[in-house]
């Protein structure tokens, strides 16, 4: 089997007494979408938050793309080709949503020592940034500040933006967190129509919408991988069902 | 105002400058030159210091260390015998950028409350420096022989002087709008809107903010050039904390993130502070609440007030 | 150079870090709780200075002068508290920075029509007068090592109320996770008044003790601020701890430097060189020593979110 393109191995980390990541291992395969769930408190965040590069892990390895990535900060994995949105919404809420974009775009297209030149006015910018919007059917709302978009077109704004990064690993922190039922279709619509040509690792609570997009679930508890494999595999795993499934099979 | 309203105030106030000398001269009162050249470099300086302020969210509360550095660059120079404004300038604006690239490269890897006092110390530091160098007047500073020459350009004259202080600060606004808007300064401000989000995209900001900071120094020293030129005098106070704390109100009056804003600000401060000393010693006990209640209430600034193209304010 | 000498330096770079640390102890913790950028601190330590020294002139008692200026600084500072800051504490940095530099303008110009820009006279209190022979051959002014006695027994005080009253607990999580004490039930509001007034008295203690020392001017309060900054930096803000490591650390640095770079440079470079050169390096040698600190740790020695 080929290398998968983000393999983990032993992540550990330590917050006081806390043991978020409890040695963690993970294998994410190309072009499949991996979902992350589990209870809360079970260490999903912190477990983002290594992938990203916002925390240091105390242990273990990253690799991604066949490269290790451990000691490399966020910026650095972006540029490798890993992208993310975050649970809390996390745009330029003062730049225009086109701005956005833009930016990421532009932090993908060589260095940004360029003082002369609008960056507004520049086609190679504009243009790809235009065609994400599209995507996300926010072109319309191009020139309104971030700030002022309704909380779902802001989450769509922050997939454009990690799409705008021609990334080649998605890690999206609950895409659809706050979104109501019909927004959520939708995400969940555009989202299964990425599969298949960008991996993407998913962190949701949702479980419909897990079992719709996902290939394969991990289930996390207490800091460690309880049980990793198809949503079949996983439905029917007898410690899952305990540890987690089963408190909300009433729900 | 048409559509564009705060570009007619831009087009307004610097065509009103450029009216201050023959109005005064018409008026006998050679003064409001002087005055409004002074206005002029404050106002050079304080909008250095809104590119990373304004658009950088670098609160530098040392940038009148600038100032100094390129006041005594033109001061020492001229002391050795060097007074040709041609070798002086350059000289102040590589010597302000170099310092800023020293402090700027430690400072900037802190942020928040670190970096406000960080930049106050290293500047306190240059500041207690000057008043050491015993030979350049220590802490009562020393005169300068003459202004810097400039050959044809002769800066004993106030109208040649102050002209060439207009187009300087018309050179930078235009070159300021280029900056903030070009791909670096989109960097910038997206760091300043949401650093972890900018990273997350793929910024790194560091060498962007810091080329930002080495930039306002320069452009800061150059107004240091000016305003020992303008003064024909130079002392460590130009570097004092409480001068740093001048320039960013005047950024803060006139409207943080502007570019224009900050020359409206040292015009309006400059101004009120001409007009309050004519009532008493102690105008600064009139000043200091002035400029709590700006802070409290009325952040957005003068310019601020005046809606920009697409009809936002502020 | 005598090993005299440099024990005397020492005990005055002691002196010195002590006053540092009562300064720098009330700002970190400021900063830390309330998240409260506060450049007024050092307006406290003057209005101190002053009101010790004037009550001092009237009633002629140096005790009743000490009583009475910490409780006026501690009301001034309540005072400062209640109107213009509690504005500040949901603001960003720089309205704080620039909110305080107001009120710095206002002061200074208040204690110039008060008692005129000259520096004020404050003499040494007739029974700390005077020398003590701590050993054989080293005199030392009985002053300076009340005051260095009094700086460490409020160091000493400090230590026992964080570390172990339930006043100092609250401190503690709040430096830690400000949020999380407000939640808890806290009443927040007290806390932060109690906080800043204990500041303010530390502050004022500092500038009733430095009258004699220093020069009681307007402004004198920013020159000691600038320092009081460099402590914190290098001893990671809101870290009582680390104010006192950092504030002894600066008060040496400071005063050794001033007292020995200049004879120690001349034993390496020529002495009219080290004559120049000598004074301008220890004026900037503690923030040659904040660099090096921050180069190798730049949230400082003892970050208290560790």
């Amino acid at each position: 089997m080929a290398e998968p393109l983000l393999a983990i191995r032993g992540l550990a980390k330590r917050f006081g007494g806390l043991q978020a990541t409890d040695g963690v291992d993970l294998d994410v395969v190309q072009g499949e979408t991996h979902a992350i769930i589990g209870p809360n408190g079970a260490g999903k965040t912190t477990l983002i938050g290594q992938l990203a590069g916002d925390l240091r892990p105390d242990a273990g390895t990253m690799r991604f793309g066949g490269r290790d990535v451990t000691a490399l900060d966020a910026p650095a994995r972006s540029r490798l080709g890993l992208a993310r949105s975050f649970q809390i919404t996390s745009i330029f809420r003062d730049l225009t949503v086109l701005d956005n974009v833009a930016l990421a775009v532009q932090a993908h297209a060589g260095h940004s020592f360029r003082f002369w030149r609008s960056a507004r006015a520049d086609h190679a910018l504009r243009v790809p940034a235009l065609a994400v919007l599209a995507s996300v059917g926010l072109d319309g709302r191009a020139d309104v500040l971030a700030g002022n978009l309704a909380h779902g077109e802001q989450r769509r704004l922050e997939i454009a933006m990690a799409l705008a990064t021609k990334p080649r690993l998605l890690l999206l922190d609950e895409p659809v967190a706050g979104m109501g039922l019909e927004e959520s279709q939708r995400m969940v619509g555009f989202l299964g129509a990425l599969k298949g040509g960008l991996t993407i690792v998913l962190v949701e609570h949702d479980m419909d919408v897990v079992f719709t997009l996902a290939d394969r679930i991990s289930v996390m508890v207490y800091g460690r991988i309880l049980a990793t494999g198809t949503p079949e595999e996983v439905r029917a795993n007898a410690a899952v069902r305990k540890a987690y499934l089963g408190e909300d099979a009433a729900a | 105002m048409g559509r564009r309203p705060r570009a007619v105030v831009v087009v307004a106030g610097l065509l009103l400058l450029a009216l201050v000398p023959p109005v005064a001269a018409a008026l006998a009162q050679p003064f409001y030159v002087d005055l409004f050249r002074r206005m002029m470099i404050f106002a050079i300086a304080a909008l250095s210091l809104d590119l990373i302020l304004g658009y950088g969210g670098m609160v530098s509360f040392g940038h009148a260390a600038y100032l100094g550095i390129g006041a005594y660059a033109v001061g020492i120079l001229g002391f050795h015998g060097i007074e040709s404004g041609l070798i002086q300038w350059p000289v102040a604006i590589l010597a302000s950028a170099l310092t800023a690239l020293v402090i700027g490269a430690i400072s900037i890897r802190t942020s928040g409350v670190y970096f406000i006092m960080i930049t106050l110390a290293f500047a306190q530091m240059l500041y207690y420096l000057g008043i050491s160098l015993e030979t350049y007047g220590g802490d009562n500073g020393m005169p300068l022989r003459t202004r810097s020459q400039f050959g044809p350009i002769d800066l004993r004259n106030p109208y040649a002087f102050y002209y060439l202080v207009l187009a300087l600060l018309v050179l930078f606004l235009l070159l300021g709008a280029r900056f903030v808007n070009a791909r670096f300064g989109m960097v910038i401000r997206a760091a300043k809107s949401n650093e972890p989000r900018a990273r997350a995209i793929g910024f790194s900001p560091y060498g962007y903010r810091l080329t930002a900071f080495v930039i306002a120094g320069g452009m800061c020293g150059l107004a240091g050039a000016l305003l020992a030129n303008q003064t024909e005098y130079l002392t460590p106070d130009f570097m004092h904390w409480t001068r740093s704390g001048e320039i960013m109100f005047m950024v803060i009056l006139g409207g943080i993130g502007t570019l224009f804003g900050p020359v409206i600000g040292a015009v309006v401060l400059l101004l009120l502070e001409d007009v309050l000393s004519a009532f008493t010693a102690h105008w600064q006990i009139i000043l200091g609440p002035f400029l709590v209640l700006v802070v409290l209430f009325a952040k957005r600034g003068l310019f601020g007030l005046v809606p920009d193209a697409g009809g936002r304010r502020g | 150079m005598s090993v005299l000498l440099v024990l005397e330096q020492g005990l005055n770079g002691l002196q010195f870090g002590v006053m540092l640390f009562l300064m720098a102890a009330g700002l970190t913790l400021v900063f830390g709780i309330m998240n409260l950028v506060n450049l007024a601190h050092g307006s406290l330590y003057m209005i101190g200075a002053y009101l010790a020294a004037t009550f001092f002139g009237w009633t002629g008692s140096f005790l009743l002068a000490v009583a009475l200026s910490l409780l006026a600084t501690l009301v001034v500072g309540i005072v400062v508290e209640l109107t213009a800051l509690r504005t500040l504490y949901e603001r960003d940095h720089l309205d704080q920075v620039l909110a305080t530099f107001g009120l710095i303008l206002f002061f200074n110009e208040l204690i110039a029509i008060l008692w005129g820009r000259a520096a004020l006279y404050t003499g040494v209190p007739p029974a700390l007068a005077g020398y003590i022979e701590l050993l054989p051959r080293l005199r030392y002014p009985t002053y300076r090592a009340a005051v260095i006695l009094v700086g460490l027994a409020v160091a000493l005080l400090l230590y026992v109320v964080v570390a172990r009253t339930r006043l100092g607990m609250l401190i503690r999580a709040g430096a830690s996770n400000r949020t999380m004490v407000g939640a808890l039930g806290v009443n927040i509001r007290l806390l932060y008044t109690v906080v800043f007034g204990a500041g303010a008295a530390l502050a004022g203690l500092a500038g009733l003790m430095a009258g004699p020392i220093y020069a009681v001017q307007p402004g004198m309060g920013e020159q000691i601020l600038i320092q009081v900054f460099v402590v914190i930096v290098i001893g990671g803000i809101g870290s009582i701890h680390g104010a006192l490591v950092g504030a002894i650390l600066v008060g040496m640095v400071d005063t050794l430097g001033r007292a020995f770079l200049r004879p120690v440079l001349s034993t390496v470079i020529t002495p009219t060189a080290a004559d120049a050169a000598g004074p301008a390096l220890a004026s900037i040698l503690i923030y040659v020593l904040m660099a090096a600190v921050l180069f190798f740790r730049p949230q400082g020695l003892f970050p208290p979110r560790g």
